[in-house]
């Protein structure tokens, strides 16, 4: 989704020159069990840092990227990299997310394919990239993974985890799987489970991708790549990150370098070639077989299951400050789902905040400039880090 | 601060848990943070309004208060405050027993509608008052319920709520300075402020059961 964001704002700060690097953990016989019950390892995550980590560890923030995100929160890779990382609006000196302050942590999800293990990793056993080898991962299982991470960098509770849309489910995960460890959270444009709605349209992706001969049931390392099908899941995938009325505004029924209908299959709307486009440029960054397990981790997350089938439940294990946020033309993961979080939140006595911010771009709204997001998260930061370091420590604090 | 807010600030006690319905920038909530201590939630419907008492580190939530209010668990609260809302509310009855559920005390404050200016604006010019306090004309006015402190009081009576605290003051609108009213209170005050709480009396019959009107 990163494609919003194509060059740095000017006259804003930026983290700089980063850099990706690798931990590698769960050797075998030391695997990974995983919530399938298979045993997997080795594991690396890739994985980047900004800021400085305080001595006593306290400021680090753990950021959670969405379906199609990597490590690559904020910064360049080089001086003369022209493209920051997904989230330079939010990540930086002085931002919402203040790296004068807080030492941020991002890293690429377990089964994904911009570093970190995935199906397109080589099997260390065979010498070969695993394919459909590769187990099925959860938002659980990635976010066992990353408490690895931190327990290697010496992190042992964090000050925020925060996150959008699938990023999202990581930030409930962590709350209710490691409550100990995160101090607050911020749960931005997601949802405790996926709808029929988008689990169906995750199948439909996933479909195309399994429909193009090239795909070859996960075995096309070698050879032709199934990038008709993978576009086209992104196409489907980034309709549902849009609304009615941002594809309304941004491209109508406006023609595409024409003035008349073609009379054919080209791509006469703008909207047409736009989705080409997207997809296009999607298949020369990602893995469609990560594709598939991702979509998959997604339509599998259901909170409640960590509270027996009650949300309330789940949440009661919580001990984290939330701040929820939703966006009011989110339709694939809309308004009413993060309220029926917040209700399960207040149902547990936890501190939840939430704001239902007006904008126009549908799902996708997260990743775009918003003052009032960045103002949001700020100030909500900013509480959290005065709690945790002032008088009031409000650990494991019903403070209603 | 609002000098109605003053009067309420000063009857909570350091440390509560405090929720503030329709809690507008967060300036009681921040007031009873900063120099008390509490553990302060809000409820709010404007968004603009949400995000600055979050960005000044506040709990808030965004939302509509007679449905938020029901997610809470009995007795959440120490004190739940309506503040200048009361008015508004589309079923008072229902929400105030409601406060008292999730609040172990309910702050209440309202316009008096019976401030003799009112009183006298509608007898003079046959009109429904307009005032500092009430500035709406009828068609236009977020107002739906009149209410004067004498029928709170009576309100209450039915309610089988208990009265435990209540001041009448004379401020205007908006203003932090003001004075509290002693005598003849619900023709000169022009807010009313009542903490109640469950458990008082409750009188068999309902409403309209012909209790004596006075001044």
């Amino acid at each position: 989704m990163s494609e919003y964001l194509s060059s740095l704002d000017g006259d804003a700060a930026s983290v700089g020159v980063v850099e990706k690097k690798f931990f590698t953990f769960a050797a075998p016989p030391h695997c990974l069990v995983l919530e399938s019950g298979a045993r997997f390892g080795p594991i690396t995550l890739a994985y980047e840092t900004c800021g400085t980590l305080a001595p006593q560890g306290d400021n680090a923030i753990l950021i959670l990227h969405a379906l199609t995100g990597d490590s690559h929160v904020a910064g360049t890779y080089s001086a003369t990299d022209p493209k920051p990382g997904w989230w330079e609006i939010m990540v930086g000196p002085g931002k919402g997310i203040d790296t004068d302050r807080y030492f941020v942590i991002c890293a690429n999800v377990l089964g994904g394919c911009m570093g970190s293990t995935g199906p397109s990793s080589l099997n260390p056993a065979t010498g070969e990239p695993y394919g459909l080898d590769f187990p099925v991962v959860t938002i659980g299982d990635m976010v066992e993974a990353q408490k690895a991470l931190l327990d290697h960098l010496g992190i042992s509770r964090l000050l925020a985890v925060i996150g959008g849309s699938m990023g999202g489910m990581q930030v409930l995960e962590w709350c209710v799987r490691f409550p100990e460890r995160v101090a607050a959270a911020v749960p931005l444009a997601t949802t405790p489970r996926h709808s029929a709605l988008a689990i169906a349209f995750n199948e439909v992706a996933r479909q195309s991708i399994m429909a193009d001969p090239n795909w070859n049931q996960g075995n096309y390392y070698g050879g032709k790549k199934p990038d008709l099908g993978l576009a086209v899941a992104r196409m489907i995938g980034h309709v549902t990150y849009l609304s009615d009325e941002a594809m309304r505004r941004k491209f109508g029924r406006q023609l595409q370098d024409r003035s008349t209908f073609s009379f054919n299959f080209d791509a006469d709307f703008q909207v047409e070639s736009y989705l080409r486009y997207q997809g296009t440029k999607f298949v020369e960054r990602f893995d469609a077989n990560s594709f598939l397990y991702l979509t998959k981790a997604a339509d599998y997350f259901d909170l409640a299951d960590r509270g027996g089938g009650s949300l309330a439940a789940a949440f009661a294990k919580a001990r984290a400050r939330f701040l929820v946020v939703s966006f009011t033309s989110d339709w694939l993961y809309p308004t009413a789902r993060s309220r029926k979080m917040v209700q399960a939140m207040k149902k547990s006595g936890l501190d939840v905040s939430f704001c239902e911010i007006e904008a126009e771009w549908g799902h996708d709204a997260f990743l775009l400039p918003s003052p009032r997001l960045s103002e949001l998260i700020r100030g909500f930061l900013d509480r959290v880090w005065r709690e945790e370091h002032g008088a009031g420590r409000g650990e494991g604090e019903h403070a209603f | 601060m609002r000098f109605d807010l003053q009067i309420i600030a000063s009857w909570i006690e350091p440390g509560a848990r405090v929720l503030d319905l329709g809690c507008g920038e967060g300036n009681l909530l921040y007031y009873l943070k900063e120099t008390k201590g509490v553990r302060g939630t809000g409820i709010e419907t404007r968004e603009d309004k949400v995000a600055q008492c979050i960005a000044s580190g506040l709990s808030v939530l965004q939302g509509d208060l007679n449905t938020e209010v029901a997610d809470y668990p009995d007795q959440a609260f120490d004190y739940v405050i309506l503040s200048q809302t009361l008015q508004q509310v589309y079923e008072p009855a229902v929400l105030i027993a409601e406060l008292l559920r999730v609040g172990r005390r309910v702050i209440v404050s309202f316009p008096n509608f019976g401030h003799w200016r009112n009183r006298l604006q509608l007898l003079v010019s046959g009109r429904a008052p307009v005032s500092e306090h009430l500035p709406y004309e009828w068609y236009d006015t977020p107002n739906i319920r009149v209410i004067t402190i004498r029928d709170f009081k009576r309100f209450a009576v039915g309610m089988g709520i208990r009265v435990l605290k209540e001041v009448a003051i004379n401020t205007h609108h908006h203003k932090e300075q003001g004075h509290i009213v002693h005598f003849l209170a619900n023709l000169r005050g022009t807010y009313g402020i009542f903490l109640i709480g469950s458990g008082g009396a409750r009188r068999e019959k309902g409403f309209g059961g012909g209790w004596r009107h006075g001044s």
